[in-house]
């Protein structure tokens, strides 16, 4: 067990990945010798070799199209789109090839790549260099989404990827990447897709987030424990498909569910677990659904980004909110 | 003054011109008649299937087509030219290709009828499905290659697009990569004159769409793509080539559709008679015909009989898919991913309830 920060663990989860199946090829812009601009696949050139790390040229829709003709013919490509404003010309490539490709052929032809890619902001980056799309890829069927929040979820979670038979778009919360250490022990073990995760129990309001916002709302859930509200935290983890079970228990007991998510309010994800609440909990709820997310405008440059990205305190005050409501 | 520091040219290539009469010394398989008549039933059956397939769409009983009307000896040059383990990444009026290596007229019928079970079509088991957006498929190619490559495998991958595809990032995209990799990979043009109805002209201000692979550093060249003998030795050249590991090449085979985009489409609106009808005189199967006749003693007959067991084989697939039991509706959630989420299963379920069908078992028509 080592103190790991979440990209080294997304380091550690790729050599593991590479290690155990030599069907698993790295490729991107700068993944090679400079191991990645947040040195994500460092070291991983020198170990495997040129044959299983590739430095591609600066084009992302190729990346992203030549992963579907690797894993059409049995690799299974994990490529690095380096910043997640930049993901946006592989929207092609993943909604009408890879995500519908076993559909296109009856399962004769499959896609088991992994798209990763740095999301989110709250480090100050510039511009292009903060977005949060995932509710775009949500929306595509075939496609998995996944988001971690911790080095250990980030580990197990992008071995579950890897070894997924079918695409997956993996987001790396930046904000993340070194904020914090845990201990980690590079054992191989995944952490299961296609499921919500308690991080904290509570019984008065339920709070949702995932990737950089887990930890705003943990922390907003310490901070009102103080004031005697019980905060129950889930980790959505993988937003599609989406365990709405995990999240409609927990509304259920709480009657309350406050959302946090750094993408902009219209369209984010958030609203897609609002509407699974209304559908299937509606008398539980003893007040609305509340948002706590991204405004509809551009995402600011640095100095005014505060004031953009949702936190702890302005998830709190969702919190009290709710709390309050009736 | 600067110095020159780079210069290209782009080659042209034929061997029958349009009367069917060498243009130049043939290849040694133009004078192997079994080779010839080969390569003209596989026109003449792509074409039967197309006129069928139209005849079947002006009566309502097919979905929107995409003829290949004219330029089947692009399709038909190429493919004969791959071995069944090359992988073919085609475009969606590539039926001559997907006829040639296995697909057959009942399952394309199935697919433009709007039938999944089409999908599941024979042949090489790792060709690509028809790419219907434009042009988006020539980096799978590039994937492929590099599979091959990497495996060590003396194998091609071979992508077909048309002309429009060229103005897109995609293909610019695919031609560098495959470049400075060195892949085994050879994209064919299939230069129709026209996407829908922009002309030629108007796709790009370049002499030529094979100099686009020179910008990208591999080779290109033209060929008569309504010339079957000589699509066929272009695309050999450019296939072997890849396979000795001596990199991709371009080929831009110069056709003419003579017919609408799709059957959705109405060509007159942009084009007139006086455009369309010289091209009919270049046209491939009259051409291979002319050169049958004079050189492999090709006979009244013998086109008789080809037409007939063609028209055969095409009638009967048509009766096939005519006659086919409808799907089980439950089909549609099976192949989204390898295994069925919950929340898709959930989905079906309501689906399956709301119809009052029993869920689907997937081995039973698969």
């Amino acid at each position: 067990m080592t103190e790991t920060s979440l990209v080294q663990a997304v380091n550690l989860a790729l050599a593991r990945a590479m290690q155990e199946d030599e069907r698993v090829l790295v490729l991107g812009e700068d993944v090679g010798a400079d191991g990645g601009v947040f040195r994500a696949t460092d070291g991983l050139l020198r170990r495997f070799g040129q044959k299983r790390v590739f430095d591609t040229p600066l084009a992302e829709a190729a990346i992203a199209g030549l992963s579907i003709g690797l894993a059409a013919q049995g690799f299974r490509p994990v490529t690095e789109i380096q910043f997640t404003g930049f993901i946006y010309s592989t929207i092609d490539q993943l909604a009408n090839h890879a995500a519908r490709l076993r559909t296109r052929t009856r399962g004769r032809l499959t896609c088991p790549m992994v798209m990763r890619s740095p999301c989110g902001g709250g480090i100050r980056a510039i511009e292009h260099h903060s977005e949060s799309p995932e509710a775009m890829f949500a929306h595509i069927p075939g496609l998995r989404v996944v988001i971690p929040s911790t080095p250990k979820r980030a580990y197990g979670l992008l071995l579950a990827a890897i070894r997924d038979p079918d695409p997956v778009v993996f987001f790396e919360p930046t904000r993340l990447y070194r904020a914090s250490r845990e201990e980690l022990a590079d054992d191989g073990v995944a952490v299961p897709l296609d499921r919500c995760f308690v991080e904290r129990e509570g019984s008065d309001v339920t709070l949702v987030g995932w990737g950089g916002m887990v930890g705003e709302a943990l922390s907003a859930a310490e901070t009102l424990a103080a004031s005697g509200i019980s905060v129950e935290v889930i980790d959505v983890a993988t937003l599609k498909p989406l365990d709405a079970d995990t999240i409609l228990a927990s509304v259920r007991k709480t009657g309350r569910c406050v959302i946090a998510h750094e993408a902009p309010l219209t369209g984010g994800f958030g609203g897609e677990i609002a509407a699974r609440i209304a559908e299937q909990a509606l008398l539980s709820l003893l007040a609305p659904v509340v948002r706590v997310a991204g405004h509809d405008t551009v995402i600011p440059l640095p100095r005014l980004e505060q004031y953009y990205f949702p936190n702890a305190r302005r998830i709190a005050d969702a919190v009290n909110r709710a709390m309050a409501y009736g | 003054m600067g110095e020159t520091v780079a210069r290209f040219e782009i080659g042209y290539s034929r061997c029958l011109d349009s009367s069917g009469r060498a243009a130049g010394p043939l290849p040694d398989f133009a004078l192997d008649p079994g080779t010839v008549t080969g390569l003209y039933r596989a026109l003449v059956r792509t074409r039967t299937f197309d006129t069928k397939a139209i005849a079947l769409q002006r009566t309502g009983r097919l979905g929107t087509y995409a003829s290949s009307l004219g330029q089947e000896a692009v399709s038909v040059g190429v493919a004969s030219a791959m071995r069944p383990e090359d992988v073919l990444l085609p475009s969606f009026r590539e039926h001559g290709a997907q006829l040639l290596r296995g697909v057959t007229p009942l399952e394309l019928l199935l697919y433009w009828g709007g039938d999944e079970r089409g999908s599941a079509f024979s042949g090489p088991r790792q060709d690509f499905p028809i790419s219907v957006p434009v042009g988006s498929h020539a980096p799978h190619a590039v994937g492929v290659a590099l599979a091959l490559k990497l495996r060590r495998e003396a194998r091609v991958a071979v992508c077909i697009f048309g002309d429009g595809a060229t103005s897109k990032g995609d293909v610019a995209e695919a031609l560098n990569i495959s470049a400075v990799w060195r892949l085994p990979v050879v994209f064919i043009v299939s230069n129709n004159q026209w996407a829908i109805s922009v002309p030629r002209r108007l796709q790009s201000a370049a002499e030529t769409l094979a100099q686009k692979a020179i910008a990208a550093g591999l080779p290109g060249e033209q060929v008569d793509g309504n010339d079957v003998i000589a699509v066929r030795l272009a695309a050999a050249a450019a296939i072997e080539r890849a396979r000795r590991g001596d990199g991709p090449s371009l080929l831009e085979a110069l056709t003419y559709r003579l017919g609408d985009h799709t059957t959705a489409d109405d060509a007159s609106r942009y084009r007139g008679d006086e455009e369309v009808t010289p091209h009919w005189q270049e046209e491939p199967i009259l051409r291979l015909r002319k050169y049958l006749g004079e050189s492999c003693r090709w006979t009244r007959k013998d086109e008789d009989h080809l037409l007939r067991e063609t028209a055969a084989e095409i009638e009967s697939a048509s009766a096939a898919y005519l006659a086919t039991a409808p799907q089980e509706p439950g089909l549609i959630f099976h192949y989204t991913y390898a295994a069925l989420p919950l929340d898709l299963e959930r989905q079906r379920d309501a689906m399956l309830a709301a119809t009052e069908l029993e869920p689907a078992n997937p081995k039973a028509t698969a």
